[in-house]
């Protein structure tokens, strides 16, 4: 980040000796890029404050069934496989557009898209399969802020599906000027986010079920 | 002022309050009053106009200045947090009082919008006045039937949040027979502002008396009886129960108000911490 | 088809809530036919609500908040009068289901729609030209971000006409807040307007800050940036940092009302004293965020006219990180009554305590450069002197209230509503006025009447003490807030006392209404010719007034702290050629802003409403407008060197 700053600046040629704070408005690369970082730390800390709502409910099932009871490991590991498997192939997409390889950002674009729509489909079918035993959100508090820790989690995956096609259209029509560059590189910072709100949701709710 | 509230306590919760209020206030006034006349005085004596005054255009750092710029509120707060910390545990709303004088158990429930007090050794109930030994210790257990609510009488000190599902504790005494206003100091909805209550301190002998002339009264309060009296509306006037079902104040706090006797041992459920 | 939406939504048979909203329509429409008949739209379409320029965004976020003001104080003058008739057997002229909606709304609106949209406004304008750069990080977000806000006033404003507001108080604690005890639209107004513009807020924030660290002129390092940016940037951080807590609370509240969730309810396990946790986690860093960038107004108005620096610089930096990052280790303290225990409550109430030496430490340093200067007393400097004074009073009540035992018998007492008005109208809203005075002949060109802005100050001030004083004393003998009527006649008198301070703030808010009328008409005998009228410190004052859309054809190089002073004392220290001015690009009018806010307020409405096809159509409209902004490739106009040394120079006529 830092080596990114120092060489996205104008006025690099005396830049040895200018203190980084001192040389000037940064581009608008590295502007994008910053106030990204910033929406996607106040993201994770609405996830912070649904973490904090479980954590304080999770033993309040109100008679009802328990975590434990409910949650089937092995379905979320490989739900988790789909995830982590994706945002590598993310990664590979984040390589592409840097190389600007048209052909790759696709292909890496729509293994990504199907990974994710996985993810979100064995999501969905969960919840459904709760909700059919019974075990539906408003039975008890701990059911209440699992839906919602998961579902909000679930929300996001389901708007990145939608940011990724519309970047594929976007690379389609508009080509891999600039400013797609950026929002494609801005949706790669996004998925690996989802990713570690993903590595906290299954080892604090899933794994936490005792 | 007929009651001056805080400022007139009457118990030694309230008192140690009080003192904690105006210790606090003249500490901090020792150094707020002096800054207020120094502001205005600084900004009137280096007016524009004023040619005796010196004008320092660059004078913008002095160590020895920030050193008691820094130092001075440090110190007041270290002082007054020193208070803060010994006081809150002085004062804890949860501790027993010390006294010779046996305790007095009282449930207070907040119901839409009156307080129920149940007297769980005495086996009587009242709504809309808390009659008390003076003298004696009084150890309450608090929670809500309803939404969240806060037992207050200012001038017997600490005040506490009744929550539903939850039971709150706190300890109060009235060093001397009285009548003492209560009230919710939490808003809990439409009937809030008439959500008062009286305290009615009375020489311990007449407390007896009370409690044998109330259990010679007709109420009960039974089933049917909390049902009528759990209705949102505000209390025409106080009144006293000659009996409570048992477990009545356990079945509250069990959400179980209206179903009298089904729960069981739901007393320790959320406490509020 | 229209969800529970009815007529009978319209208070046609309340005569008070039927005259207030009759007034408001009136008012509304009256100002829309001026418009019309006056020709305004097309001026104002292309000038204001489509443009981009973060001085626009600012001014427009400032009369918002003015606006707002009136409606909010109008709240205030109601509860006081009713507070002065209402004792003994007395009901007053307000029934409780209307009474608690005003105390709702009141302070609703005067925390999130007036302190905070004015602060958001004075930084929006102030910061980047006093960082020497053209505009915000994201120009076209920064409309976004305030038409939310604007969405969100304009739902609470529906309120008062369509259905009723939340009855209660401005924090809507569960369970009361919970659809068993509260089942009309008033909560679900109050959610909505909530959310929506607290996305605008969050979104203003992320802007803000990233101009602040990323975007600042050649030379301008961390260490020579003016008080006021610090202070921004610290607020804007604290927006980032606790907002998002706000959203996920109301979120979960939210869904409780209308899935039947159960976060916060009495049954199935729910818990209120998280919801209390949750939003005070927001609230208390919310009190910073209104307060820190007053400081910052002040430390420039005390600075200026006392024509020195500020003293002690360091510290100021150091005391304004300090209170950012403090802000977020004490809100237990607004519920030590809630039985958590003496350890607890006794280290919340010390680190409460801790925030007042940073705190102190300011009010020395403002102290030590009023020392040796050379001051000139103009009306913000007055409005400066009058925060001094009083907010240590405010801070001295706080300090009391941080002592928990001294908090069991005030809390939510009129004692504590006292402090807090002390610290808002005394810290934040006398430095909205300062910052409002400052810069308002930076925006326009021309400055505000002096004799009127000295009265406007004395009204605020002395009905400031004559409305709260009384309350404290009134808390201490035991009133309690958010009372509809109450049975001691021994109160009353200090309840009139109180209403007359109400009434001679409302002389100071008409004297305002009249003195920018005024200032108006004589705009060109108080004409700034030079674009540095208070013989300013910092580099907004090196610009014309009002600037130029770009603020600054070539950027400033910054070679100390106080940079525009510095160049008027002995110019720069290597003098050359300024570099040749060559064109630059700007962002492009967006009507995108307006449009998100007209679809926002479309499915806020129909969410409090449950209008399915209305809502599906809002979100729809949102959306379609982000993806036609997507597709926008021709953001910026370039301004061609004739164009920028024109404008540069240009004695500007009133923006």
């Amino acid at each position: 980040m830092i080596a990114a700053v120092a060489s996205g600046t104008p006025g690099e040629e005396d830049a040895g000796d200018i203190p980084l704070s001192q040389r000037g408005p940064a581009s608008t690369e590295i502007v994008a890029r910053f106030g990204f970082w910033l929406f996607l730390l106040s993201d994770i800390v609405i996830f912070a404050a649904l973490f904090a709502a479980y954590a304080v409910l999770a033993k309040e099932t109100a008679g009802g069934p328990s975590g434990a009871q409910l949650f089937d490991r092995t379905y979320t590991l490989i739900e988790t496989a789909c995830l982590l498997a994706s945002s590598f192939t993310c990664g590979m997409m984040s390589l592409a557009v840097e190389r600007r390889q048209g052909l790759a950002i696709y292909l890496w674009a729509g293994i990504t898209f199907a990974l994710g729509l996985a993810f979100v489909l064995m999501e969905f079918f969960e919840f459904l399969g709760m909700v059919a035993q019974g075990a539906g959100p408003t039975h008890s508090a701990f059911l209440s802020a699992f839906f919602t820790l998961v579902g909000t989690h679930g929300l996001h995956v389901t708007v990145g599906l939608c940011w990724l096609a519309v970047m594929a259209a976007q690379v389609a029509t508009l080509g891999l000027r600039p400013m797609v560059m950026r929002r494609l590189l801005c949706f790669g910072l996004f998925w690996h986010a989802l990713d570690i709100v993903w590595i906290g949701v299954f080892t604090i709710v899933y794994l936490g079920a005792g | 002022m007929e009651n001056a509230g805080v400022l007139d306590p009457q118990g030694p919760v309230a008192l140690a309050e009080r003192t904690m209020l105006f210790n606090a206030t003249a500490i901090m006034l020792a150094v707020i009053l002096p800054v207020i006349i120094l502001t205005l005085a600084t900004a009137w004596w280096f007016r524009a106009g004023n040619a005796k005054a010196r004008y320092l255009p660059d004078w913008e750092y002095s160590g020895r200045v920030e050193l008691v710029v820094w130092a001075v509120p440090a110190l007041v707060i270290m002082f007054l947090g020193g208070i803060a910390w010994i006081g809150s545990h002085q004062v804890d709303p949860y501790a027993p009082l010390v006294s010779d004088a046996q305790p007095v158990d009282v449930e207070v429930v907040s119901l839409d919008w009156k307080w129920l007090f149940i007297y769980p050794e005495q086996g009587v109930a009242s709504v809309g006045r808390l009659t008390i030994p003076a003298g004696r210790p009084i150890r309450f257990r608090l929670t809500s039937a309803t939404v969240m609510n806060s037992f207050l009488v200012p001038q017997l000190g600490s005040q506490i949040y009744t929550m539903a599902g939850m039971v709150t504790r706190l300890s109060l005494q009235a060093d001397r027979p009285g009548r003492y206003p209560g009230l919710s100091a939490q808003f809990s909805g439409s009937g809030f502002s008439d959500m008062r209550f009286e305290v009615e301190a009375v020489p311990d002998r007449e407390f007896d008396e009370w409690v044998s002339r109330t259990r010679a009264g007709p109420d009960a309060l039974d089933q049917a009886a909390y049902a009528a009296l759990a209705k949102p509306g505000t209390a025409e006037a106080p009144r006293a129960f000659a009996s409570v079902s048992p477990g009545l104040f356990e079945a509250i706090v069990g959400g179980d108000g209206g179903m009298m006797g089904s729960v069981a041992s739901t007393s320790s459920h959320a406490q509020a911490h | 088809m229209f969800g529970k939406l009815t007529w009978s939504a319209i208070p046609l048979d309340q005569p008070i809530p039927l005259a207030a909203s009759g007034l408001a329509m009136l008012a509304g429409l009256a100002v829309l036919g001026l418009i019309t008949w006056k020709g305004l739209w097309p001026y104002l379409w292309k000038e204001w609500i489509t443009s981009v320029d973060h001085k626009r965004i600012g001014v427009m976020y400032v009369v918002l908040a003015l606006v707002m003001l009136l409606r909010g104080f109008v709240d205030a003058l109601m509860m006081r009068t009713q507070l002065a008739i209402a004792a003994g057997g007395a009901q007053g002229y307000l029934p409780p289901e209307h009474y608690d909606q005003i105390f709702s709304a009141h302070g609703t609106i005067m925390i999130f729609f007036v302190a905070m949209t004015f602060m958001v406004g004075l930084m929006n304008f102030a910061v980047p030209l006093q960082l020497g750069i053209r505009d915000v990080a994201f120009p076209v977000l920064n409309s976004v971000s305030f038409w939310l806000t604007a969405a969100g006033v304009l739902l609470v404003n529906l309120s008062l006409v369509v259905g009723e507001f939340a009855r209660t108080g401005w924090l809507a604690y569960p369970p009361l807040s919970e659809i068993a005890y509260s089942p009309g639209v008033g909560v679900d107004y109050y959610l909505w307007s909530l959310q929506i513009s607290g996305v605008g807020s969050l979104l203003s924030g992320i802007n803000l800050t990233t101009t602040i660290l990323k975007l600042r002129a050649p030379g301008m390092g961390y260490m020579r940036m003016p008080v006021f940016c610090w202070t921004a940037l610290a607020s804007n951080l604290l927006i980032i940092a606790a907002f998002p807590i706000l959203t996920a609370t109301f979120a979960m509240l939210l869904l409780d009302r209308y899935l039947g969730f159960h976060f916060f309810t009495n049954e199935l396990g729910g818990n209120a004293m998280m919801y209390i946790n949750l939003i005070w986690a927001w609230g208390h860093p919310e009190v910073y965020i209104l307060i820190l960038p007053a400081f910052g107004v002040f430390s420039e108005v005390i600075a200026t006219f006392s024509q020195k620096p500020v003293f002690g610089y360091r510290s100021m930096v150091l005391a304004t990180m300090a209170i950012c990052v403090l802000s977020f280790m004490v809100w237990l303290h607004h519920f030590f009554t809630m039985g958590a225990g003496a350890d607890v409550n006794g280290f919340f109430g010390v680190t409460t305590m801790i925030i007042a030496v940073p705190t102190g430490v300011k009010i020395f340093n403002w102290l030590f450069t009023l020392y040796g200067g050379q001051i000139r007393f103009g009306v913000p400097l007055y409005w400066a002197l009058g925060f001094m004074v009083t907010f240590v009073v405010g801070g001295m009540t706080g300090v009391l209230l941080a002592i928990p035992p001294v908090d069991f018998v005030t809390h939510n007492s009129l004692f504590l509503v006292a402090h807090f008005h002390n610290v808002i109208i005394g810290g934040v809203l006398f430095g909205a006025f300062a910052g409002y005075t400052y810069w308002f002949p930076k925006a326009f060109g021309f400055r505000l009447h002096e004799g009127l802005g000295k009265a406007i100050f004395w009204c605020w001030f002395v009905g400031f003490y004559l409305a709260f004083m009384p309350l404290y004393a009134l808390g201490l003998v035991g009133a309690t807030r958010r009372m509809q009527h109450y049975p001691e006649t021994e109160w009353q008198p200090l309840m009139i006392v109180a209403l007359i301070g109400a009434l001679v703030i409302a002389a100071g808010i008409v004297l305002a209404v009249v003195q920018l009328v005024v200032s108006i008409r004589q705009r060109d005998a108080t004409r700034d010719e030079t674009g540095d009228p208070w013989n300013g410190r910092t580099l907004e004052w090196s610009v014309p007034s009002p600037p130029p859309a770009w603020n600054f054809a070539i950027l400033p190089e910054v070679e100390g702290r106080d940079a525009f002073w510095a160049r008027k004392q002995g110019g720069r220290k290597h003098p050359g050629e300024p570099p040749p001015i060559a064109p630059i690009e700007m962002p492009e009018n967006s009507m995108v802003g307006v449009v998100i806010a007209f679809f926002a307020v479309m499915l806020g409405f129909a969410l409090v409403w449950h209008i399915g096809w209305m809502a599906a159509s809002g979100l729809g409209g949102i959306v379609a407008s982000g993806l036609a902004r997507a597709w926008t490739t021709a953001t910026t106009a370039e301004i061609s060197t004739a164009e920028l040394g024109e404008g540069s120079h240009r004695k500007g006529a009133p923006a």
